[in-house]
């Protein structure tokens, strides 16, 4: 007797090519739905945004009349938060990367940084607001000032810093430090000539990676107290600020009271998309023009 | 004898030879700065990193000790078998229960979304799409991971649950099923992603060996990859779940502060993270009660993402030894 | 006669086959002279007893088949070995009579006054200028019109001046691989090295390149004493002067090169050069 029935196999092969031709349009809808509700999201956010996006937009100062109200307070504040978590988050995140890579010995304690920082990184950014709220604002009585946002901010996007400044520290060659050894350059001298060097593209893209999400979070700046009504504009990292996506979480909440207040969330929505894809440029052509030098 | 003669003749050399071996052997006498920086550097470095650490304990200690004073005035089980919310007034009442069912349901939610449409989009960037495609696709869907929780939370609140309401018509304006939806397709990129890693990851010959008996793409990916990945493909949902679960300000736009104690998605329910958001917006004074639950409703958190972190993190390793 | 005898190391190491075969002329200077060196990676024993004198303005070569320990012992004489994490030490080998394994010993002086060329060109991804200019810099070399000196100075020790001098400024991944290689000899002379070490330097290049190395290492031994590790016995036969065959993490023989290649006292060295193993 026969174990196989050919023509039972034939009868069957007909349904299961259909299954899987059904199947892959069911993955492909799948695929696409994420890429649908991308689209319909921007359409949305850009149709809101219309007739209110304008240079005075841009220019004013916040107001409870939404004719008048402008980011103006929102961009500086965030360019000054910008102008704390750029060099904090730089000088932390290299220089924990360099420890790890060049200077800790394989073992526990490195291994315990490590699963440290992997384990910040998953820790909610909420969390991060509730221990800037209390180390930076109460006790060290900073207040809610650009410099305490900036801490907390810092501290938060440095695991992005560190995994992708140890992947560039990693991807330098064996043999560029070698040839630097060679010459009689200590360990510093090479770090600081030859990897640093050879890693900056990687590096600046972490950070620029790093400030793009430092840009869009909410929930610690809320936390660590930034008022819904700021008019005055900062002028210093110890004076009291506001940011983009703060402003749109107010506005946002506030559309139940006054419907205007939706669009300017959807116009501030649309500043702080261009920023955001601007800055990914910025980080995508660094690393395709530094991209494989050796 | 000989030796003395060596040197001697040694340095009659280092006279002839040209001036840089004299100016280096100058220089060197002269570094004592350099000497300084090759030894201040390891201890500078190691503090630097230390701050990583000293963050983690930071967290830690600030959570744990205002969660002390907390349940000194809370007892422990009240806590965590209370049912009533009501952290205002003089008869307040602090039963956690209502915050986690809000955060376990908006979760759920989310990764009921999350789940089926995240792995299917792994599976069709892995077994079905072209290169070509899957170059294209996968930078979009980084797009869709780049979008501020913000943008979403106002794209809940403003969209979808108009949108949902006018299909449902006893959802409340505020509700945990929109921002739950929308919380899942958030984490759509972040599973789809882990998993398509996971999948792409299985050998090749895996595969081969099945299409060669006349299986279908459907069942290579089904009956192979699948099984061979699934360590992966778990720990991208145990991630996706501890994003789900720190997840602020989708919920606190779209889900309301309502405390009641409630499995109805049609509801407006908090979650922790928009208690903590609610709590710290409402400026609590420093030493009432209210201020200490604070801690404690962000400690639960946070021993809740740490845990999930660290099952994915188990997971994980477990499946790189595989091949 | 083998180096490693028991006898002649006990003798004191200066005595050269040259002197006792009465060679007119000064007594050649030892520039290393390694004593009972073993080493381990981990478990593994990968030099056993090593035993050599190795002297000035001369080219060593080291033979032997791969994994035979030569690429190791070159690099524990500018003990770049110990990038290995794993790795042990114990015997001497004294440079210009001071013991280089000492813990005292600082390890960048030692590698200031002992170049080293690598297996694989490996300029710096800067321009060919800065390449050159990195020794005298990290060293405390300033001067711009110093260092414009030294560029041009070790570019032309390096036979490799009149290829790039229109091209200082531009990145040294444009040149060929075998300029590559003479311009890392360059970067190496542009620190006025003693010693110069070379692990298979021609091992990654074409045959011309190979040549225009092979002549500059014949140049350089007037002012340098080079070590040069080669799987290549034909190399060694044309540019050394003494020869040191290793096999199995041991020196089997150690003689001038012309007696090495044309009667080799040991057996093991006769069938490697006659090309019956490695």
């Amino acid at each position: 007797m026969k174990y196989v029935d050919a023509q039972q196999v034939q009868k069957k092969m007909a349904s299961r090519l259909l299954a899987n031709n059904v199947a892959k349009g069911l993955f492909l809808l799948a695929t696409l739905f994420g890429l649908v509700v991308l689209v319909i999201l921007i359409y949305r956010v850009v149709a809101q945004s219309i007739g209110w996006l304008d240079a005075d937009f841009l220019m004013n100062k916040l107001s409870t009349a939404p004719e008048r109200a402008g980011i103006m307070g929102a961009i500086m504040g965030t360019l000054w938060l910008m102008l704390v978590v750029a060099p904090v988050t730089m000088i932390l995140g290299v220089g924990t990367a360099i420890y790890l890579e060049e200077y800790a010995k394989k073992g526990k304690l490195q291994s315990f940084i490590q699963t440290n920082i992997s384990n910040l990184a998953g820790v909610p950014s909420v969390v991060f607001g509730i221990l800037g709220l209390t180390v930076f604002v109460r006790a060290l009585d900073l207040g809610s000032v650009v410099l305490a946002g900036g801490l907390t901010m810092a501290l938060l996007v440095l695991p992005v810093v560190v995994v992708a400044s140890q992947e560039a520290i990693r991807a330098v060659p064996q043999f560029l430090r070698e040839a630097s050894y060679g010459m009689g350059a200590t360990k510093w001298q090479t770090i600081k000539n030859v990897v640093l060097p050879a890693s900056i593209p990687g590096i600046l893209t972490g950070v620029i990676l790093a400030l793009s999400r430092a840009i869009g979070e909410t929930a610690p700046l809320v936390v660590i107290g930034i008022p819904a009504l700021l008019i005055p504009l900062p002028e210093g990292i110890l004076d009291r600020f506001t940011i983009l996506p703060v402003q749109i979480y107010y506005w946002t909440i506030d559309s139940a009271l006054v419907a205007e207040y939706a669009n300017l969330a959807a116009a501030t929505i649309v500043v702080l998309l261009i920023v955001l894809f601007l800055m990914n440029s910025i980080a995508i052509i660094i690393r395709n023009k530094f991209q494989k030098r050796y | 004898m000989k030796g003395v003669f060596i040197l001697a003749k040694a340095v009659a050399e280092e006279k002839n030879k040209l001036n840089v071996r004299k100016m280096i052997e100058e220089k060197k006498n002269s570094a004592s700065l350099g000497n300084f920086t090759e030894k201040f550097i390891p201890g500078t470095l190691f503090a630097i990193a230390a701050i990583s650490v000293l963050t983690t304990i930071g967290i830690v200690v600030t959570l744990l000790s205002e969660t002390i004073m907390f349940f000194r005035e809370v007892p422990f089980l009240d806590f965590f078998t209370g049912t009533k919310l009501k952290p205002l007034g003089e008869d307040a009442v602090f039963g956690v229960l209502p915050l986690l069912t809000g955060t376990i349901i908006s979760s759920a939610i989310a990764m009921l979304v999350a789940i089926p449409i995240g792995v299917m989009t792994a599976v069709f960037l892995s077994e079905y799409a072209s290169e070509k495609l899957r170059r294209t696709v996968k930078p979009l869907l980084e797009i869709l991971a780049g979008i501020p929780t913000i943008v979403y939370g106002f794209f809940a609140f403003t969209f979808v649950t108009p949108l949902l309401r006018s299909i449902i018509p006893g959802l409340e304006p505020t509700n945990i099923l929109s921002p739950g939806i929308v919380m899942g397709i958030m984490i759509i990129p972040m599973v789809a992603s882990l998993s398509e890693d996971a999948m792409s990851a299985v050998p090749n010959s895996m595969r081969e060996g099945a299409l060669a008996l006349g299986a279908t793409k459907l069942e290579v990916a089904w009956k192979v990859v699948v099984p061979a990945a699934i360590s992966g493909i778990i720990a991208s949902f145990v991630l996706g779940i501890s994003r789900a679960i720190g997840e602020t300000m989708i919920v606190t736009i779209a889900s309301g502060s309502s405390k009641n104690f409630t499995f109805d998605i049609t509801q407006s329910m908090q979650t922790m993270t928009a208690y903590i958001v609610e709590v710290t917006g409402g400026e609590a004074a420093a030493g009432t009660t209210l201020y200490y639950s604070l801690y404690a409703v962000a400690m639960t958190l946070f021993v809740f993402t740490l845990i999930m972190n660290l099952v994915a993190q188990y997971i994980s390793r477990k499946f790189r030894e595989e091949y | 006669m083998a180096a490693t005898s028991e006898n002649e190391r006990k003798t004191l190491n200066i005595k050269s086959k040259r002197e006792g075969s009465g060679t007119v002329g000064a007594p050649k200077n030892i520039v290393y002279n390694t004593k009972d060196l073993n080493l381990w990676y981990g478990e593994g024993h990968a030099l056993k007893n090593i035993n050599l004198e190795i002297y000035e303005n001369e080219v060593t070569a080291i033979i032997g088949p791969s994994g035979c320990g030569k690429s190791t012992y070159i690099k524990t004489l500018n003990r770049m070995v110990e990038m290995v994490p794993t790795v042990r030490i114990s015997g001497e080998i004294l440079y210009r009579n001071r013991n280089i394994l000492d813990k005292n010993f600082k390890v960048e002086d030692l590698r200031t006054r002992v170049g080293m060329v690598f297996q694989k060109p490996n300029p710096f991804p800067k321009s060919i200028y800065e390449n050159i200019a990195y020794g005298p810099k990290i060293h405390g070399i300033r001067s711009k019109k110093v260092l414009d000196e030294i560029v041009e100075k070790s570019l032309r020790g390096a036979a490799i001046w009149d290829e790039v001098k229109d091209r200082l400024n531009q990145n040294a991944y444009g040149l060929s691989g075998g300029q590559q290689q003479r311009l890392c000899i360059a970067r190496c002379l542009a620190i006025e090295p003693d010693v110069i070490l070379m692990d298979e330097p021609t091992s990654a290049l074409d045959p011309i390149s190979t040549l225009k190395v092979e002549e500059l290492v014949q140049e350089l031994k007037n002012d340098f004493s080079i070590i040069i590790v080669t799987h290549n016995m034909q190399q060694a036969a044309r540019i050394s002067d003494k020869t040191a065959f290793f096999l199995n993490g041991e020196v089997v023989e150690y003689e001038d090169t012309d007696i090495i290649f044309s009667n080799p006292s040991d057996k093991r060295t006769e069938d490697y050069i006659t090309g019956r193993f490695g």
